[in-house]
């Protein structure tokens, strides 16, 4: 069986994660892999969690990635990347983004969010860990969070070769190329490859 | 020729438009609602429209193609049920223009209330149905549908499933080829479906299955790959996709494309061909009990569950019994449940409404549904669309004749009022209930991602249009315009205020809340109606006596910790907790950005 790589990005609705997951899935497109790329939508809007699975290799079948079966994955928040520890291949590795979202149950007192997330994942598996809204923040447009994740992703999955930057323009609103490729180049940085 | 990754919504409407498609009608419902919103990008060569419901969106497409276009009707797995009552019956009359059906499943539940499958309805209702398995297939089976609508004469179904709708993969794009309609000619024994008419409709209906039957025993649909005698697989949909992962290639395939009606001649004959026959298929035994009443035997559901979504892992431990090796901690994450967001009219209303006393409250499908989440948890039930105002009745009248304290106040969203709400309302009204039933108009249907509908003024074509009026329709049917209540849902003594009253009388009342959606993109009507200028508010903590009644509204933007805080970045200036604030201690601010 050919070779399928999967990749997963978690996060909570509104962080940009489905515009990260196009970008990358119309890179590797363009490079000439099979793609596909499965999201869920609906409830997540109202605050929940969104998750976006990307496969790709020379033949793809499923569209979904299964449980340990995650080569990389991505989490805009960290309490998420917790949840989805277990998709993660033994060996694989963690891009976390260090940045907290409370969800519903925490924000009203009834429950505590996690403490030591970041130090229990750093021991379980390869993991980069930054502050990814800072970056965005110091670039100059917070807004820019995703594509610093997707730089980072990218990195940790050594696929620089791709013309990245082409799938960048294409995806982001006229005037705000620039200051995305930067954000993509400064996440490249944040991980060793 | 360019290639693109598309969903299989996306795939859909593009093969729709390439097929030479004329006429389109919905009713938007996840996983199903971008096939018609991807659909109205093609708008200068087709039609298309939200319809009320999912009855009228099919009886629509029906009319369609009467008149001789290729036409279509999508709808969510339940909406199916709604339509249900056109679709038996345009089987036996058959098509003019070809005629599609898409059933968009959601096997999981991911966001709906149940999981039926819908190719039972196919088979009950005797059409042609495909279940394309990836965005490309859905593509071309969705332009072959339209072939085989007129070739057979039938309504075409093609069942989708979340998975197939909501993944992407790479499309091949064609042209649009355009389909003639023909001069009309009016046909009485083929339309009219009196009985005379459908006794025969009913015999032809029986022919038509035995052309079908023959069509997908030797369909291009419906595929073999060899790959061994041991082992073979029939499998279906996004199904066939986890099986090939689970499988790998050392066994032989039998992909059903076309699974009503099933092609038996090929199963057997690729059943004779292995030792072990597996059935790998979303939700019901579908083809598994098709199969074994041919008396071949095969193994499926004793192993493989009927519930839920499949996925590889979940096949492959069904057949081999392995599981993946994963990584473990001890940790947890909390739960991250939707709620209403920040600056969500209905909160207001369901804050006022939870502080009331010996209510019974009937719920509807909607955002509001999160109502029944804690901390408002102020919702009794929840069945369909259209439902609350009817099940409401029925309970009211139920604690009437049995002198029970309790009363009923039914919500229900605008879109769903539309949908078939009035003519439970009609129901309260005709039959005398003591129901409080609550229109809640966030002037969009939101829940589905901020749809047009009849009372928003637009079309999916984005043209303006007529708006239905609610306060009338409520007068028109009977409600008296003293029990028409017109309330600002942020508003809690207007909203308590108006539950009280109505609670009051022993006759039919109606309130109608109406304020924006927050997430709607404001109309020039909406910015002229309502005071949507920017604020937030603040709590000043030297007030707060941390009593938590704010943080009880269940706002996301209320974060209660060492100190309860408002995240502005988040907060509307809605005011519900400010007014909940029995210290005064929340401050409104004008927004500084």
């Amino acid at each position: 069986m050919s070779v399928v790589k999967s990749i997963i990005l978690v996060g909570v609705g509104g962080q940009g994660t489905i515009l990260a997951s196009k970008i990358l899935s119309e890179g590797l497109m363009e490079a000439g892999y099979d793609v596909k790329m499965s999201e869920i939508h609906g409830m997540s809007q109202r605050g929940g969690n969104v998750s976006t699975q990307i496969r790709f290799g020379d033949k793809v079948n499923s569209p979904i990635v299964g449980k340990g079966e995650a080569d990389i994955i991505v989490a805009f928040e960290k309490m998420e990347a917790l949840r989805w520890l277990e998709y993660l291949k033994p060996g694989g590795r963690f891009v976390i983004n260090d940045f907290e979202i409370p969800s519903a149950p925490i924000l009203m007192g009834k429950a505590a969010y996690p403490e030591g997330i970041l130090e229990e994942l750093s021991v379980k598996a390869n993991t980069a860990i930054f502050k990814a809204g800072e970056i965005a923040e110091r670039i100059g447009n917070t807004r820019t969070m995703n594509i610093v994740l997707l730089g980072a992703l990218v990195k940790a999955l050594g696929m620089d070769g791709v013309d990245w930057a082409a799938a960048i323009k294409r995806n982001v609103k006229a005037g705000f190329e620039d200051i995305n490729i930067s954000a993509f180049e400064e996440g490249q940085r944040q991980v060793e490859g | 020729m360019e290639k693109m990754l598309m969903t299989g919504n996306e795939a859909a409407a593009r093969g729709a438009w390439e097929a030479g498609l004329l006429f389109a009608s919905a009713y938007p419902g996840t996983p199903s609602t971008e096939i018609l919103e991807n659909l109205s990008n093609y708008r200068e060569s087709l039609y298309c429209e939200w319809a009320p419901n999912e009855k009228v969106a099919l009886e629509a497409a029906i009319g369609a193609s009467l008149a001789g276009a290729r036409s279509m009707a999508v709808m969510k797995h339940v909406g199916v049920n709604v339509a249900a009552d056109p679709l038996f019956t345009f089987a036996y009359t058959g098509v003019t223009g070809g005629c599609v059906l898409i059933s968009a499943d959601d096997p999981g539940m991911h966001s709906s209330q149940n999981e039926q499958d819908n190719r039972n309805y196919a088979a009950a209702a005797k059409v042609l149905m495909l279940e394309p398995s990836d965005s490309q297939e859905t593509k071309d089976f969705v332009k072959l549908a339209f072939e085989l609508s007129e070739r057979f004469d039938t309504i075409v179904m093609i069942r989708m499933t979340t998975r197939v709708c909501h993944s992407k993969s790479i499309v091949t794009l064609e042209d649009r080829q355009e389909h003639a309609v023909p001069d009309y000619k009016r046909n009485i024994s083929k339309y009219v479906a009196t009985p005379a008419n459908a006794k025969l409709m009913h015999v032809k209906l029986s022919e038509r299955i035995a052309n079908m039957t023959e069509y997908s025993n030797a369909s291009p649909l419906n595929t073999s790959e060899y790959g061994g005698a041991k082992v073979g697989v029939i499998s279906a949909g996004v199904a066939y996709q986890y099986a090939k992962d689970a499988f790998g290639e050392d066994v032989s395939y039998l992909k059903i494309g076309m699974s009503y009606p099933m092609p038996m001649k090929l199963v057997e004959e690729f059943a004779s061909r292995v030792e072990k026959l597996y059935v790998v298929e979303e939700l019901d035994p579908y083809m598994e009990a098709q199969i074994k009443a041919a008396g071949i035997a095969c193994i499926g559901k004793a192993i493989i569950p009927e519930r839920d979504e499949l996925n590889a892992d979940i096949v492959r431990k069904s057949i081999f019994g392995n599981e993946a090796e994963t990584l473990m901690t001890e940790k947890e994450a909390v739960m991250r449940p939707p709620t209403m967001c920040a600056g969500c009219p209905h909160r207001g209303f369901f804050y006022a409404l939870s502080k009331r006393k010996n209510i019974v409250v009937t719920g509807d499908i909607g955002c509001y549904t999160l109502a029944s989440a804690p901390p408002l948890s102020t919702m009794d039930s929840c069945f369909c669309m259209g439902g609350s105002i009817s099940t409401g009745h029925g309970a009211a009248k139920v604690f009437e004749l049995t002198g029970k304290k309790e009363r009923v106040v039914a919500v229900i969203g605008d879109s769903t009022f539309f949908h078939s709400g009035i003519t439970s309302l009609m129901d309260a009204v005709y039959n005398k209930s003591n129901s409080v039933s609550v229109v809640l108009d966030n002037r969009i249907t939101g829940m589905t991602g901020q749809q047009d509908n009849p009372g928003t003024g637009y079309t999916l074509m984005g043209e303006e249009t007529n708006e239905a009026d609610i306060p009338a329709i409520c007068k028109a049917i009977g409600i008296k315009g003293d029990n028409i209540y017109l309330v600002n849902p942020l508003r809690l003594d207007e909203s308590g205020a108006a539950i009280d009253d109505a609670l009051s009388k022993n006759e039919p009342t109606v309130i109608i809340t109406r304020w924006p959606c927050i997430l709607k993109k404001a109309t020039g009507n909406d910015r002229a109606e309502f005071d949507l200028s920017p604020k937030k508010c603040s709590i000043n903590q030297e007030k707060c006596t941390k009593c938590r009644v704010c943080v009880n509204t269940g706002c996301p933007a209320i974060y209660s910790g060492k100190e309860i805080v408002i995240n502005s970045e988040s907060c509307t200036g809605c005011a519900v907790c400010k007014q909940a604030c029995r210290f005064d201690a929340i401050d409104m601010i004008a927004k500084t950005v």
